[in-house]
């Protein structure tokens, strides 16, 4: 049986689309359902194996990027979102979804009412909206999405406000020794990226791209491995055929459908 | 009694000096010349107005508005201030603060109210945000702080600064008035009419308001203002298009090189549309008649588009002016029931290194504008999701007035699903955002006259937009579609619900209340309302029936649907305010009671003959590889990535070819190739433009073949198919009751039609922005360039057959293919060498052309081509530069020997490419080309370097890393061009 994936919609999310198309490419049947939908209706979330915030901009950004979409999580749906986490199952946060999870204190890990937080995403250092193709390195081994996989993924970046920082540099470390740095920016032949503009898009700490939580379930990024699935879309597909994004979520789907 | 409601201010302060937004602003003021400046601190102001606690102040501060790695907050109480001194609380030193003006949209403001009550805050009522800046250096005086406030951290159309603590202006929500005056009409003299129609700005001539005249004696009534401002906006240039479809009286010099008829009856008639009548492409499913022009793209959907121009709002308000320019042009896409996919931006600014003594009073900076525009349209598309994939950038002087915005959308449909058919007894539903008093007859309604007719509210004539608004319609009306929810969409741009709602019941008749209407903020009469252009709205008719359902839908994605009216068979549409009818008119005289205009045209021959070539140029002594340089380094030619990549081009996931191409994705792509999500066959559509004011200035006739030739030109080296191409126009126009100027129109219009049957090319849309002149401090009056952008919308059956500009392997073999004729009339050589051009007519368009994309063509579907140029702008030897740095490969051309090599390497012409071929295609390649001209000009290798000979000489060699410092960074032999 396919997993299924409940992918959350909040007003301004708009790859919500291109993520569905990864996950059923994937093997995941995938629902989209807007965060109104969800308050209002008896939706069981125990029946999905999969949850997804998918990039946008969530309430025009408003207050910050991800942050009011991070609200919905904490204040509407605190329960089914721990359950989810508790169950050990797969979620994903891409870009504006991954902005959500750092801002509802889920990622880099759970921070309970009134602990301070560690980890953000702000505006990038060139201080502006940037869409490009990067590379992408997945490390790892402890996060479902990236274990095992060997192959460098090239993807766009598309955001504003990517730029992951930590409130005490010796965090960035504890990231690396927990395991907890899923993917990293990189040159194209996988050298990292050590901060250079353009392969690190944005100023991140220690090329970061992408964390998971302690228990290695849940995955956040701010490149876009969705928008690389079909040949057509990556830019390089004549000299770099086989960097796509689709093993990560294959990873996922696999995991999801096991347990 | 403003009592216990208090006004609670929180300031977010970065935490770092290295704050990246306070950065942008400190090198900005560099910029300016204001290098005084040392330091800038940008924070964010929040104000709610309500009651809290300190155990609410801290929630709110802690939980919504600051982020605890990056900001630290302070939080206080405004203390109260009387309506009458709302201006500077107190004045702080080296401190600015900047707030919107009352009733411009503020995006944030709603939401703060919504997260507070999610957060267990109750006790707010309003909420507005600001920025405030603590500006630090040597002589922070107030007047360079005033210079900072108003050339860089605000704009009066928007907003208001204070040298210290700004006090906010919070709007709500109310009830509107239903106050109505009468116009007199009857009895008036010629003198007395055209007074009304000054007086109320409605640019109507005598004839017009003479005919409205006669509709007066015939009803035996006066009119209210209501139904005299719908007349006036129905008949107006811009919903009408009355230039465009007036009687010409044409008269033009003995020695034109084209003749033109004496007369036109009806101009669009005869020239664009019977293009496309005369063409007859089956492929076209819709021209000029909807909001978008459709076309076939894979037997089961269709593909829509529409461009725009934005201009004067621009000017006064960039970021808001080119923002809601394309939210517009996106709901005219929603408008047919289209799911948009795509945009377009096309901009004409002046030149970005203007100095402040030449810059006209009153006028911004065009860096500013530019800025703005880029930042307007970055905000817009990219919230809405849509990927922005292609656009143009054109500096010249005759745009430091008036900048052109063109901003196009590409939207798809199941083929057919879009509805047509109101029914009697259908609700008007208005769909989407609040109505307020936005963009009311245009910009001349400043904001201090609102200021001083309310006494409580300005409403900007110029609007910030609400991208995740119209992202709501979007989400809502692909599935009502969908489910067959309405009979009849159209969206609100111009004229607002006067045109919405008139065009729609313009074939039945429709009653509408408008007190039921929701508003921005009180004190809007009725004929605000009706005319109001506030932004983010539909207009659906929808059968009683389905009114639920869509209303469900409608709660679901947060979208706000009203009621206000029923369609009927009446033939009349009338409106009520409350009980009041305060709007009863005709259809008949309202949609066709308009007088036909009646223009002058005066047909001027060039100064120089188009074709005409200047044998002197042979004899000026060049460098070659410095000259090429300095192409690659003009504003027109130089890369404009740092544009493109604030635009999200990839959302969608339907992006094949990107704006940018080669192996660092940095190459300037001739255009863009889509394959839409969600459908399964391999079709593609291409995006591609032309424009070239420069040709504009010398011959409009030429000048518009070129373009086109251009738009379809780089359409076909993506890999279109030329058969399938369709084509948009737009025209941006000084004004056109002189007679050359009209003239000018003539003959572009004329070889609209001469060039679309020539290259069977339909045009399929268009839209024209007339009256683009300024009256200057020096009282002169300054008009812009003709400038007609032409959107090519082209088609492939697979995606597989795109080309890229980028050259692709040491070895393969490089072709000049088609009609080469450089010219240097209107040359960007000229342009880089303004003490000493080469004068001589612009180029003539090859009649070849055709031909020759066809031919190639059918190389591109046999996969014979490897990459594919077009030559524009800085000719050959910079289409052969762009190929080298696209591909980080070298290039030897070898020009031949019977030649002008200076004419050769920089000249430019139509109807040219340059393209690799593989030795292993060559003579297949050679054998399609066969009847076309073509020439093998180079070979690709892999030392990196552009290498061009001519008679076994060498004219230049440069390496690429100087290619790309010159296109890149504008820097030529170690020096900033």
């Amino acid at each position: 049986m396919k997993p299924k994936a409940l992918i959350l919609f909040a007003s301004g999310t708009n790859r919500d689309h291109d993520v569905s198309d990864a996950l059923e490419l994937a093997g995941a049947e995938t629902t989209i359902y807007p965060v109104k939908y969800l308050r209002e209706s008896n939706v069981d979330w125990s029946a999905y194996q999969m949850l997804i915030i998918p990039g946008g901009f969530s309430y025009a950004d408003a207050l910050g990027a991800g942050r009011l979409f991070a609200l919905d999580l904490t204040a509407y749906f605190t329960g089914q979102v721990q359950n989810f986490l508790a169950a050990g199952k797969p979620v994903i946060g891409i870009c504006n979804g991954f902005q959500a999870l750092v801002k509802s204190g889920i990622l880099p890990e759970m921070r309970m009412a009134g602990e301070r937080q560690k980890a953000t995403l702000t505006f990038n250092q060139s201080n502006h909206f940037e869409c490009r193709w990067v590379t992408l390195k997945p490390v790892s081994q402890k996060c479902l999405w990236t274990q095992g996989l060997t192959a460098l993924i090239d993807c766009p970046v598309a955001h504003g406000e990517g730029n992951f920082q930590v409130s005490d540099p010796g965090y960035a470390e504890t990231l690396f020794q927990q395991d907890q740095v899923a993917l990293l920016y990189t040159y194209p032949d996988g050298a990292l990226a050590d901060g250079k503009y353009p392969m690190n898009p944005n100023g991140s700490i220690r090329d970061i791209a992408g964390i998971c939580n302690q228990q290695g379930n849940v995955l956040g990024l701010m490149p876009h491995p969705e928008n690389n699935i079909f040949p057509y879309q990556t830019p390089d597909r004549a000299n770099r055929p086989d960097h796509f994004g689709l093993p990560l979520f294959i990873n996922g789907v696999r995991y999801a459908s096991q347990s | 009694m403003r009592n216990s409601i208090k006004t609670y201010r929180f300031i977010i302060k970065p935490r770092s000096k290295s704050d990246p937004r306070s950065r942008g602003y400190l090198s900005d003021a560099h910029a300016l010349g204001l290098t005084g400046v040392k330091e800038i601190e940008c924070s964010d102001l929040y104000f709610v107005r309500g009651e809290l606690s300190e155990g609410d102040m801290k929630s709110l501060a802690d939980r919504l508005l600051h982020d605890p790695v990056t900001h630290q907050v302070e939080a206080d109480i405004l203390e109260d201030m009387s309506a009458d001194s709302r201006e500077v609380m107190k004045v702080i030193p080296g401190i600015i603060e900047v707030a919107l003006r009352p009733g411009v949209t503020d995006p944030a403001a709603e939401q703060i109210v919504r997260a507070a009550g999610m957060i267990g805050v109750k006790g707010i009522s309003a909420a507005c945000t600001g920025l405030r800046f603590f500006v630090k250096g040597e002589n922070v005086n107030e007047s360079l702080l005033r210079q900072l406030a108003e050339r860089l951290f605000s704009n009066a159309v928007i907003q208001r600064y204070a040298l210290g603590t700004i006090m906010p202006s919070f709007t709500e929500a109310t009830e509107a008035n239903g106050a109505v005056e009468h116009i007199h009409l009857r009895g008036l003299d010629p003198a007395g009419l055209l007074a009304v129609s000054a007086d109320r700005r409605a640019a109507l001539s005598l004839e017009e308001m003479q005919a409205i005249q006669a509709y007066c004696d015939r009803e035996q009534r006066d009119l209210t203002d209501i139904e005299f401002e719908m007349l006036a906006q129905t008949w107006s240039e811009h919903c009408v298009h009355k230039t465009f479809k007036s009687k010409v009286i044409v008269e033009q010099d003995d020695e034109n090189t084209h003749t033109f008829p004496m007369e036109y009856n009806h101009l669009f008639n005869q020239t664009i549309r019977a293009a496309t009548r005369n063409i007859n492409a089956c492929w076209v499913l819709s021209s000029f008649k909807e909001n978008a022009g459709i076309v076939e793209f894979d037997g089961k959907n269709e593909i829509s588009f529409k461009v725009e121009t934005h201009n004067h709002p621009s000017a006064i308000e960039p970021f808001g002016g080119a923002n809601t320019g394309i939210g517009g042009v996106i709901r005219d896409v929603i408008g047919v029931s289209a799911k948009p996919i795509a945009s377009t931006d096309i901009l004409c600014f002046g030149p970005q290194d203007l100095h402040l003594e030449d810059l006209p009073e009153g006028v911004l900076h065009p860096r500013r504008i530019a800025s703005g525009v880029v930042a307007g349209i970055e905000d817009y598309g990219n919230k809405m999701g849509i990927p922005t994939v292609n656009g143009s950038v054109w500096y010249d002087p005759g745009f430091v007035a008036n900048p052109l915005v063109f901003c196009g959308s590409i939207g798809i449909a199941p083929k057919g699903s879009n509805p047509h058919g109101i029914q009697p007894g259908d609700h008007i539903i208005l769909l989407g955002g609040r109505t307020g008093r936005d963009g009311l007859r245009g910009a001349t309604f400043s904001s201090m006259t609102m200021d001083a007719q309310t006494g409580e509210v300005s409403g900007a004539s110029v609007q910030i937009g609400a991208p995740i608004v119209e992202k709501g319609l979007v989400d809502v009306i692909v599935p009502a579609r969908d489910r067959g929810l309405y009979h009849a969409i159209t969206d609100c741009g111009a004229g607002g619900l006067s045109s919405a709602v008139g065009e729609m019941a313009s074939e039945c008749g429709g009653d509408i209340q408008l007190a039921d209407v929701p508003l921005k903020y009180p004190g809007l009469v009725p004929w605000e309302i009706w005319l109001s252009e506030a932004q983010e709205r539909m207009v659906v008719a929808v059968p009683d029936k389905n009114l639920a359902e869509l209303k469900n839908l409608c709660d679901l994605y947060d979208v706000s649907l009203t009621d206000i009216g029923t369609f009927n068979q009446s033939g009349r549409i009338r409106v009520f305010f409350g009980s009041n009818l305060v709007l009863d008119l005709d259809n008949e005289f309202l949609h066709n009671g308009l007088p036909q205009r009646q223009y002058r045209a005066h047909v001027r021959a060039p100064e120089f003959e188009p074709g005409w070539q200047n044998e002197d140029s042979q004899v000026l002594d060049i460098d070659y590889s410095t000259t090429l340089l300095k192409l690659l380094a003009h504003p027109n030619i130089k890369s404009k990535e740092h544009i493109i990549r604030v635009y999200d081009h990839e959302v969608q996931g339907g992006t094949v070819v990107k704006p940018l191409s080669g192996v660092m994705h940095d190459g300037p792509s001739d255009g863009s190739v889509i394959k839409p999500a969600g459908c399964d066959g391999k079709q593609a559509f291409v995006l591609s433009n032309g424009l070239n004011p420069e040709y504009g200035k010398q011959a409009p006739y030429e000048m518009t073949q070129l373009v086109m030739d251009e738009a379809i030109r780089n359409a076909v080296a993506c890999g279109a198919d030329p058969t399938r191409i369709a084509v948009l126009d737009n025209f941006c126009w000084g004004d056109p009751t002189r007679p050359e100027v009209m003239g000018d129109l003539v003959q572009s219009a004329q070889a609209c039609y001469d060039t679309a049957l020539h290259y069977e090319t339909p045009f399929i849309s268009g839209k024209d922005s007339f009256n683009n002149e300024y009256l200057g401090s020096d009282g002169n009056r300054h008009s812009i360039p003709p400038t007609l952008v032409i959107s090519a919308l082209g088609w492939m059956p697979d995606w597989e057959q795109a080309l890229t500009m980028d050259l692709k392997k040491p070895g393969d073999l490089l072709y000049l293919v088609g009609d080469f004729q450089p010219g240097f009339g209107g040359s960007h050589f000229n342009l880089i060498h303004p003490e000493s051009p080469v004068e001589e007519g612009i180029p003539v368009c090859s009649p070849g052309n055709p031909a020759v994309y066809r031919a190639f063509y059918t190389a591109v579907s046999k996969r014979l081509a490897a990459a594919c140029h077009d030559l524009s702008e800085g000719g050959l030897a910079v289409a052969a530069a762009e190929m080298c740095m696209g591909g980080r490969l070298g290039l030897q051309i070898d020009l031949g020997d019977d030649t002008d090599p200076l004419r050769c390497l920089f000249g430019e012409t139509s109807g040219c490419l340059l393209v690799e071929v593989s030795p292993d295609s060559q003579s297949e390649f050679e054998n399609v080309m066969q009847t076309n001209p073509f020439r093998q000009i180079g070979i690709v290798h892999s030392s990196p370097e552009l290498v061009i000979n001519h008679c076994k000489e060498n004219l230049l060699t440069v390496g690429i890393s100087d290619l790309l410092l010159a296109w890149k960074e504008g820097v030529i032999g170690g020096q900033t061009a």
